[in-house]
């Protein structure tokens, strides 16, 4: 019986991923970018990339992801991470390059880095955090912004007549000829959190096969500047934002264009 | 379009500038060349997209100048030698890149062969963008190292230079040329590249095998930390003012009047200056090669040995800030310029002969 119960306890069957720095995160709580750090981390040690990869940080509340992520990393200006990403794998075809991009980062300042990396088939893989809001700059309007919703610079709600609609990244990207991976998934519970990982698994192994450009968009939430409790947030993910962003694989290629 | 020369080719070379740039950065080991087309540079883009597949490097047209200078930064993170090229608009854009950059101590060359006037403006040659290269290449006390080539064979060496001092300072290199320089056909001496000996790049990102992460940045949150990195900056800036002046003094023997003039302006005025020391006039010049580091003490020193100065500049008067800043002898200073037109040799011929009036 005590041997039996030694052996269960002995046995790890969760640890700090060696990608991820023993460092506390400066996230809200009950924001969604620590988790995705943390899926990101795993799939690095997992598949062994850990010391052959250079990530691109952005602007946002993710700009310091080089104080958890032990990589080699390259801080970017806002929204333009996809072109560095792109003169990084142009010098060095054979590591593994990533991109890790708000909502603000990727669909406003950078539609036109985004769009065109992908549209290139610019081998590497963009790991897209959608919150509907500008993070770190105090919840402002952002592209993603859902009608209807307040936030510092739609005081009144998004309307779509002065506003436009949110737009639908994953979706968009999916439409281009050089995208090899486009999906949308949450971290709002462990299951979504075990699609996650899977997802973004997926994108790093469309790079390594050299099949062309992969993104994964994650609903994420910012509590802090949607004016919610944490667990509101994760209810509002699964309601409101999977109504107007399904979940899904939106484009899989099967075959490098390459070969 | 020709081909780069060979290394160690003891024969002269006949290019266009914009040519002799492109020849300048393979030979310095140059194989990235990311651009946007605008003119009056398109022969460096067209000559990159021609040749570099062929060295192992890659070429690629950006979708704008912002995503350039984006992709330069990314290439350059990784250690390797990286060149863009474009004009006024499209420099204007890659500016937040350029301090990105600076802030980021990350080495490139960028080519700006500038056309005249703000806006569109029109694709004459111009010296208009001195002010933007020299004083404000993008926000919050950034500065490029800035040469200034005048004659085919410059486009072919100071782009050499440009790679070596960009890497020895870890900051961004500008070649400012216009149309002139860009567009005109000589022979040169395509003087083979010859290695400083650079230190390592032990910043460079290339994935952390074998040792610990690496960061490449600008922001720095921690309590003075930003202060202290800009501090170190401005020793480096200091540092290149003190080791990396370079000027030509042309014809200045015991000349009265002094002419200080950069890239086509001083081309055009060493005809004038020929033909005026034929008439018996003299007259010399101070040629800065560098516009940053400016020669201040050169100038200083031209100062006080003329009895005049005439700055020509192809623009309406921008450097002669740096000749009033350089000295105390403000009331020898004159000015000539044009903001979309050359200077021709007579009109700058007659300005020397007024200045010299009674003295020969
Ligand atoms: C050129 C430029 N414009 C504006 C900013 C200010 N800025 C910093 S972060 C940010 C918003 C980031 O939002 P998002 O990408 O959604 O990331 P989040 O903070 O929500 O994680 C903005 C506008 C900037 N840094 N650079
Ligand atoms: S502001 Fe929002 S996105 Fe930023 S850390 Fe806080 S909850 Fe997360």
């Amino acid at each position: 019986m005590k041997a039996a119960q030694k052996t269960i306890f002995s046995k790890k069957v969760f640890d700090r991923p060696a990608t991820l720095k023993d460092a506390r995160f400066h996230y809200c709580p009950g924001c969604h970018h620590g988790t995705i750090h943390r899926i990101i981390a795993e799939c690095i040690d997992r598949m062994e990339l850990r010391e052959n990869s250079v990530g691109v940080a952005p602007v946002g509340c993710a700009v310091l992801l080089y104080d958890y992520m032990d990589l080699d990393i390259v801080e970017a200006p806002h929204g333009r991470a996809p072109a560095i990403a792109t003169g990084i794998k142009r010098a060095l075809p054979d590591r593994f390059v990533f991109t890790y991009q708000g909502d603000g980062d990727l669909a406003s300042i950078g539609m036109a880095e985004i769009v065109h990396a992908a549209n290139r088939g610019e081998n590497l893989s963009v790991v897209f955090v959608n919150n509907t809001t500008y993070g770190m700059t105090g919840g402002q309007m952002a592209p993603t912004t859902l009608l209807g919703q307040k936030t510092s610079t739609s005081p009144y709600g998004r309307d779509f007549r002065s506003e436009g609609y949110p737009i639908r990244m994953a979706e968009l990207l999916a439409g281009l000829e050089g995208v090899a991976y486009s999906t949308r998934v949450t971290v709002s519970s462990p299951a979504h959190i075990r699609k996650a990982k899977e997802a973004v698994r997926t994108a790093f192994e469309m790079q390594l096969q050299g099949k062309g450009f992969s993104i994964v968009e994650v609903l994420s939430t910012c509590p802090t500047n949607w004016g919610m409790k944490p667990l509101d947030a994760q209810k509002r993910v699964l309601g409101e934002m999977v109504e107007y962003f399904p979940l899904g694989v939106f484009k899989e290629r099967k075959q490098a264009d390459f070969e | 379009m020709s081909a780069a020369p060979a290394a160690g080719a003891a024969k002269k070379v006949l290019a266009k500038g914009n040519e002799a740039i492109c020849h300048g950065a393979v030979a310095a080991g140059c194989r990235f060349y990311y651009g946007y087309p605008i003119t009056p540079q398109n022969d460096i883009p067209e000559w990159m997209s021609a040749h570099l597949p062929a060295l192992g490097g890659s070429f690629l047209q950006a979708e704008s100048e912002v995503a350039t200078i984006n992709m330069i930064l990314g290439t350059s993170s990784t250690g390797n030698r990286v060149m863009t090229s474009s004009s006024g608009p499209g420099i204007s854009l890659m500016q937040e890149g350029l301090s990105f950059m600076v802030g980021s101590q990350l080495p490139a060359v960028i080519v700006n062969i500038s056309r005249s006037g703000p806006g569109l403006g029109g694709i004459a040659p111009s010296q208009g963008d001195y002010f933007q290269a020299t004083k404000v290449a993008g926000h919050g006390d950034a500065h490029l190292i800035v040469l200034a080539p005048h004659s085919v064979q410059e486009m072919y060496s100071l782009t050499m230079l440009a790679f070596d001092l960009a890497d020895k300072y870890r900051n961004p290199a500008m070649i400012l040329g216009d149309a002139i320089v860009g567009q005109m056909k000589e022979p040169y001496d395509p003087v083979p590249y010859v290695s400083p000996g650079l230190p390592e790049k032990t910043w460079a990102l290339t994935g952390c095998k074998g040792r610990a992460s690496r960061h490449v940045k600008s922001m720095f949150l921690t309590d003075g930390a930003i202060e202290t990195h800009n501090w170190k900056l401005q020793d480096k800036f200091r540092e290149i003012r003190r080791a990396e002046v370079r000027s030509e003094a042309y014809m200045t023997d015991g000349a009265r009047v002094g002419i200080v003039a950069f890239g086509t302006a001083a081309r055009v005025s060493k005809t004038a200056i020929q033909w005026a020391r034929k008439e018996g006039i003299a007259v010399g010049m101070l040629r800065p090669i560098t516009l940053f580091p400016f020669p201040e003490k050169e100038v200083r020193a031209f100062a006080e040995q003329v009895d005049a100065i005439l700055v020509v500049e192809m623009n309406t008067g921008q450097m002669v800030e740096d000749v009033y800043r350089s000295t105390t002898r403000h009331d020898r200073i004159h000015f000539f310029g044009k903001p979309c037109a050359i200077p021709t040799p007579d009109e700058i011929f007659e300005r020397i002969r007024g200045l010299a009036g009674g003295k020969r």
